[in-house]
């Protein structure tokens, strides 16, 4: 993707994620928001920023209810996802879709989805439209290592090795599934093992490191454009909140939490592009300022939108 | 005399001419390759297509019908068989969560052109998972369009109508009408989606059904009009959803009296929609009555099987029991 073809612009998006997520927080706290349905992949920004940018113009995505960063990494008009968050009209569904439901085909966004694991088949099902139209294009699918156990990871990750799909899936193990950590629901703990099983590829990465993230990707996109096939990324994340709103994770310690927090992906790249001498503490300064007006025209842009006409909820369920 | 095909037959007919008309339209599902599907519908359809457009899926229902949802997603227009309507239970969530609500939950930016081909209803001791008639579990689902031929002729047209709508369309076939013939014309038609046909007309008496039932109604409406000189009107809604108002409307507003049969079970059902509606399009009907599915699980052995679902002799003796107004 040519806005993350730089270490400075994957290092710009993942700030703006994680601010976007705050900013959606705070203004949760002050009522602004729809409903409580939204789940943070603060942590996990290195995951969506660093696969999305081994992509190119014109591939797709499959996202998942944690899919802020996902939408955001793909280039996604600001304004509209924060009216969206409001429940606007202008939002980019109307209102009507929400956090768990933003999808734009034009930027290459199949879809978020609030059902756990349904967006593998659907992804693996654009994998085999792009093969069917003779395409070079790819998908990237998104899922959590609670959907790897979904059924329909299964039946998509052998359809997709037996027609050699170029479809990338890619795990993010954030380790638990709401409250429950993966040593208590799966047989396996290296779930990239599993790509074995369905002839194809798998690595594990550091899901907190963006340039590893982006360097496997690119090893997986290349393969599945060449036709080889599909690929199985696990990128091994943490997410620093609870599943949603209402969860406040008493089921990890605080060492857990604060081990997982120094490796920061943000903070560590941040470190890491200074050491380097590709950006300055001024530079910074100016990311987070342009982040700040961003997110404030966003705010604006949602409050002056109007919510939706009663009439709506008969609007959109045939299409012509 | 036009030409006479087999309800099946004129099913790949109307596939077949969609595809050739339309390279974006494939069909995927279990055993549709070169085995011709289990009720034999994409017979020869793979020696002419070949394994891309129709092609062979692994036992994995909702990828059947979720691939299906991907391939619309980018431009494609897929059909995916179920092959029986039991099954889609495994499917249920691509159904039902994914195809019906991507238009909404977009804000309709995203349509899901696709058709959801799968067959239902007793008729061959197929036992209790393989004899469903579920069609109202899907007509309670905004988003879906859900379709029921009963003729050859209503098949083609409503196939290809079905394959050309941009929405994802549910359509039933039943499995005891496969071999049954009609006249099929030559030449390229449609039926709309949402147009009831009236299969016989009366004044006396209106029978509303679909699919299967309809023949043991035009059956028992011949007899009693023979044997009691009763006058019945026989509406085949076609598709459940959208619904033919208008045309029941017009019927009811004649005869002021109404027999709904369906093959599915009473509870909940679809006879319960429709008995309802009866009353809302025509408050002063004079006389309504039900017939459906017994409220049980469909036995293997014949007779168990066939005293399940209506009969044409239970539908005669329900008309005449309108008919004199003693319901």
């Amino acid at each position: 993707m040519k806005h993350l073809n730089t270490p400075e612009s994957m290092l710009f998006y993942m700030m703006l994620i994680r601010d976007f997520e705050m900013k959606i927080s705070e203004e949760f706290a002050y009522g602004k928001l729809a409903g409580t349905m939204f789940h943070l992949s603060v942590g996990q920004e290195a995951t969506s920023v660093g696969s999305i940018s081994a992509l190119e113009e014109g591939d797709y995505i499959q996202s998942h209810h944690r899919g802020h960063g996902h939408m955001i990494a793909m280039g996604a008009d600001i304004n509209k996802m924060m009216a969206e968050m409001f429940g606007k009209i202008d939002g980019y569904c109307k209102g009507k879709g929400g956090s768990m439901h933003i999808a734009d085909i034009s930027l290459g966004n199949l879809g978020a989805n609030g059902i756990v694991g349904a967006g593998i088949p659907i992804a693996t099902g654009a994998g085999f439209g792009l093969k069917y139209l003779n395409s070079d294009r790819v998908v990237m699918c998104f899922l959590g290592e609670g959907a790897s156990l979904e059924g329909e990871f299964h039946e998509s990750l052998n359809f997709s090795g037996l027609h050699k799909l170029p479809v990338i899936y890619v795990i993010e193990n954030n380790m638990y599934s709401l409250s429950t950590p993966l040593k208590k629901a799966s047989a396996v703990s290296d779930l990239s093992s599993r790509a074995a099983c369905y002839n194809m590829p798998g690595s594990q990465v550091d899901g907190m490191d963006v340039e590893a993230v982006a360097s496997i990707a690119k090893k997986a996109v290349v393969h599945a454009r060449k036709g080889n096939g599909p690929y199985l990324i696990e990128s091994l994340t943490y997410r620093y909140y609870g599943h949603s709103r209402s969860d406040s994770a008493p089921y990890r310690t605080k060492e857990e939490e604060k081990s997982w927090k120094t490796r920061d992906p943000i903070s560590t790249y941040k470190e890491k592009l200074i050491e380097r001498g590709i950006i300055t503490h001024y530079d910074l300064e100016e990311y987070s300022g342009r982040i700040e007006r961003i997110l404030s025209d966003a705010v604006d842009f949602a409050e002056k939108s109007d919510f939706p006409d009663k009439q709506e909820i008969f609007k959109d369920i045939y299409a012509e | 005399m036009n030409r006479v095909l087999t309800y099946r037959e004129a099913l790949t007919e109307g596939i077949k001419e969609e595809m050739e008309k339309d390279e974006r339209v494939f069909l995927i599902g279990e055993d549709v390759g070169l085995y011709g599907g289990a009720y034999k519908v994409s017979k020869g359809l793979y020696d002419i297509f070949g394994e891309n457009r129709i092609v062979d899926a692994p036992l994995s229902e909702s990828l059947i019908v979720g691939s299906g949802i991907g391939a619309a997603l980018i431009g494609l227009r897929p059909i995916s068989e179920i092959m029986y309507i039991d099954f889609a239970t495994l499917a249920s969530d691509q159904i039902i969560n994914q195809a019906a609500k991507f238009h909404f939950m977009t804000g309709g930016k995203v349509t899901v052109p696709m058709v959801i081909r799968t067959q239902q209803g007793t008729g061959r001791s197929a036992a209790a998972q393989h004899s469903q008639s579920l069609e109202t579990w899907y007509v309670h689902i905004p988003g879906l369009k859900v379709v029921m031929p009963s003729t050859p002729f209503d098949a083609k047209g409503l196939i290809k109508s079905a394959i050309r709508d941009n929405n994802p369309v549910l359509f039933i076939e039943h499995k005891s009408l496969y071999t049954l013939k009609g006249e099929v014309p030559e030449e390229n038609y449609l039926i709309e989606i949402g147009k009831a046909d009236i299969k016989k007309y009366g004044t006396d008496i209106t029978i509303i059904s679909y699919s299967k039932m309809v023949h043991y109604c035009l059956l028992a409406a011949n007899k009693v009009q023979e044997e009691e000189n009763i006058s019945a009107e026989v509406i085949d809604i076609r598709t459940l959803n959208p619904i033919d108002e208008q045309t029941i409307k017009k019927s009811l507003e004649k005869t002021k009296q109404v027999l709904i049969v369906t093959e599915s079970n009473k509870t909940a059902g679809m006879s319960a929609e429709l008995f309802t509606k009866s009353y809302e399009l025509v408050p002063d009907l004079k006389n309504v009555l039900r017939i459906a599915g017994k409220d049980t699980i469909i036995a293997c052995t014949p007779e168990l099987e066939k005293y399940s679902v209506p009969s044409i002799e239970e539908i005669e003796k329900a008309i005449i029991k309108v008919v004199n107004g003693k319901i």
